[in-house]
């Protein structure tokens, strides 16, 4: 009933290509948009944005990256945090050591930083497929966790490195509320263009790739570009992300930041949120993480304050449960079990 | 339908002495055949007689280590099938190959992948020439899916489609690529008397209405006999015979391969 489509009649092609075809979606999207760029700031304290928000969206870009990668063309990495660090240290570098440089653009050139190395790292994939490419990218991890800490020159010979004042185009983003403004921006113009990429041919070839190779190449598909443009797509996605970690939310430098956790935190949410979605990426990145803050925070609320160390340990149980608990239940992801949910309000409810 | 009247033009493919072995054992030995342009060539034996093998190396999977191919007048060097790909050749499988994520508009849509020209950054904006190329194609695509009369199924995931649907998806995506030559193997494996009866009419509609010369793999011999204009029979790895259908069903050795013989 609320998913109802009749009476939308698509009369050209291009109706029928569109991004949300169907009126609710269209309707939906716009009034997620509004609520976030103007009802949300309405209403966030200092801590929402900070503790909640901006991180939540520059993990949801880190998992539209990898999930371009390892969704839409099956090429499984564990290297996620290591190309959020060269995001991350390639701005710092930039900002350090080009005179005047914009932010936006060094937080752009670190994203193109992050794809040539996820370009480096991603030949190995012409060769070697599933778990053995998955351990080659963790060693991509490895090194270059190591690189940032022991090579001195990354972080200008110094211990700890504050970022540089948010000023573009001398407007400063230096408040909360106005960092998160400049995040969901860049979040919102990336997740479109990573849309129109996974709609168009570039998206239909990695989709081919990850179905079955040997049928993409006998359609003219050239394998190691396709997968190497993967990496780069999603490196500089990851970059961006690792960038605005460094630059956005922490504001400072941290060299445990995106070590192989960081990894694994963004592959999860790229599996539970749904494989080869884009909204699953966002849903995925909401669940990973609101879930832990919900378990801190709830049992305060009914007047049950319980330790921090308690509270870790719940929170490491509760998670792990309901992880195994949703891929069992649903091993495609959030992003499936929206499907299904519109799929049955197409009726509800008037199911006959 | 209207017919434009069938011409059989110049030779396309030439085949010449090809061998093929993987370590000890040879698939292919000396076999020379040609494919001519518009012709329909069956190309039939026994299991194991390298049928396959043929097509794998006319489409680039194998390199033969001996014998010389000629397409569309020139000598073939060792391609990728990629390379294939973009000089007109187009394929089927005989389990099929489909992209089985994908629904059956977008498999199709990947079949002319080759002939979309805008460049990366053009796709990521979706905008103006993008979006009108890629209107173009989709309208080209519906066309061959009225064709293939599986209008229904084309916002399915093709991995929930019946056999015989995928093979007509398959093949569908073959001819988006609007090949000069298209390769079938064993189009109509595993498909009952109605569901050979369709590919049949579209294997003909295809050859007559498009003018695609057609090389294909079939082992009901029945259908081979209809369709095709001559046929080449291969025996472990050997050609035995190669002629109309009416010559190889006459020929000797070809009966003795299939039926065995007399001791």
């Amino acid at each position: 009933m609320l998913y109802r489509e009749t009476g939308q009649f698509k009369t050209s092609y291009s109706a029928d290509q569109a991004m949300f075809p169907i009126l609710q979606d269209r309707i939906g999207i716009i009034l997620i948009l509004v609520v976030a760029f103007v009802g949300v700031p309405m209403v966030a304290t200092q801590y929402t944005y900070t503790g909640l928000l901006i991180p939540f969206l520059i993990l949801a870009l880190a998992a539209i990256g990898l999930n371009l990668l390892t969704g839409y063309c099956g090429q499984v990495s564990l290297g996620t945090g290591g190309f959020m660090a060269v995001g991350a240290y390639a701005a710092y570098n930039l900002v350090l050591r080009v005179p005047d440089i914009n932010i936006l653009l060094a937080i752009f050139m670190a994203g193109g930083f992050a794809a040539l190395v996820g370009v480096l790292f991603g030949l190995p994939s012409l060769r070697i497929k599933g778990f053995y490419l998955a351990v080659a990218t963790l060693a991509a991890q490895f090194f270059l966790d190591w690189v940032f800490i022991r090579i001195k020159w990354f972080t200008n010979y110094q211990t700890n490195a504050n970022a540089p004042d948010l000023v573009i185009f001398g407007v400063s983003f230096n408040s909360p509320a106005n960092r998160y403004i400049l995040v969901l921006s860049i979040v919102c113009l990336m997740a479109l263009l990573a849309k129109n990429l996974v709609r168009s041919r570039v998206g239909r070839a990695w989709m081919a790739v990850r179905d079955m190779d040997i049928a993409a190449e006998i359609i003219g598909i050239r394998l190691l570009h396709t997968k190497l443009l993967a990496f780069a797509v999603s490196s500089f996605y990851c970059g961006v992300a690792g960038a605005l970690w460094a630059f956005v939310h922490l504001g400072a430098w941290e060299p445990l930041t995106f070590d192989v956790n960081r990894s694994f935190q963004v592959l999860f949410m790229v599996i539970i949120g749904g494989l080869g979605s884009l909204l699953g990426s966002f849903l995925g990145a909401a669940f990973i993480f609101t879930v832990p803050i919900l378990i801190n925070q709830v049992p305060a609320a009914f007047g049950m304050p319980i330790s921090t160390a308690l509270a870790a340990h719940l929170e490491a149980m509760i998670f792990g449960s309901l992880i195994i608990f949703f891929l069992i239940a649903e091993p495609h992801g959030f992003a499936r079990l929206w499907q299904i949910g519109k799929e049955k309000l197409r009726l509800w409810p008037f199911p006959h | 339908m209207s017919s434009t009247g069938r011409v059989i033009g110049d030779t396309l493919l030439k085949i010449e002495n090809i061998s093929l072995s993987f370590g000890g054992v040879r698939a292919l030995s000396n076999v020379s055949f040609d494919v001519r342009k518009g012709e329909i060539r069956a190309i039939i034996g026994p299991n194991g007689a390298g049928k396959s093998s043929m097509l794998n190396c006319i489409n680039g999977f194998y390199h033969p280590q001996q014998g010389r191919i000629t397409y569309k007048g020139s000598v073939r060097e060792q391609m990728r099938p990629h390379e294939a790909a973009a000089q007109g050749i187009a394929r089927t499988f005989q389990n099929i190959a489909l992209f089985k994520g994908m629904s059956t508009l977008d498999n199709i849509m990947s079949g002319r992948l080759l002939k979309m020209k805008r460049g990366f950054f053009w796709q990521a904006l979706y905008w103006g020439p993008a979006e009108r190329e890629e209107l173009e194609h989709r309208e080209a695509v519906e066309r061959i899916i009225d064709f293939l009369e599986i209008q229904a199924v084309r916002k399915m995931p093709v991995g929930k489609l019946p056999y015989g649907l995928q093979k007509r998806v398959e093949l569908g995506r073959a001819l988006a690529a609007e090949p000069d030559l298209l390769l079938l193997d064993e189009p109509m494996a595993g498909m009952n008397v109605e569901e050979k009866e369709d590919m049949c009419r579209f294997i003909l509609d295809v050859n007559d209405q498009f003018g695609t010369t057609i090389a294909l793999i079939e082992h009901d011999m029945g259908v081979v006999m209809d369709l095709s204009d001559r046929v080449v029979v291969l025996e472990y790895g050997q050609k035995i015979a190669d002629g109309t259908p009416d010559e190889v069903r006459a020929d000797q050795r070809v009966i003795d391969a299939y039926l065995g013989v007399q001791h």
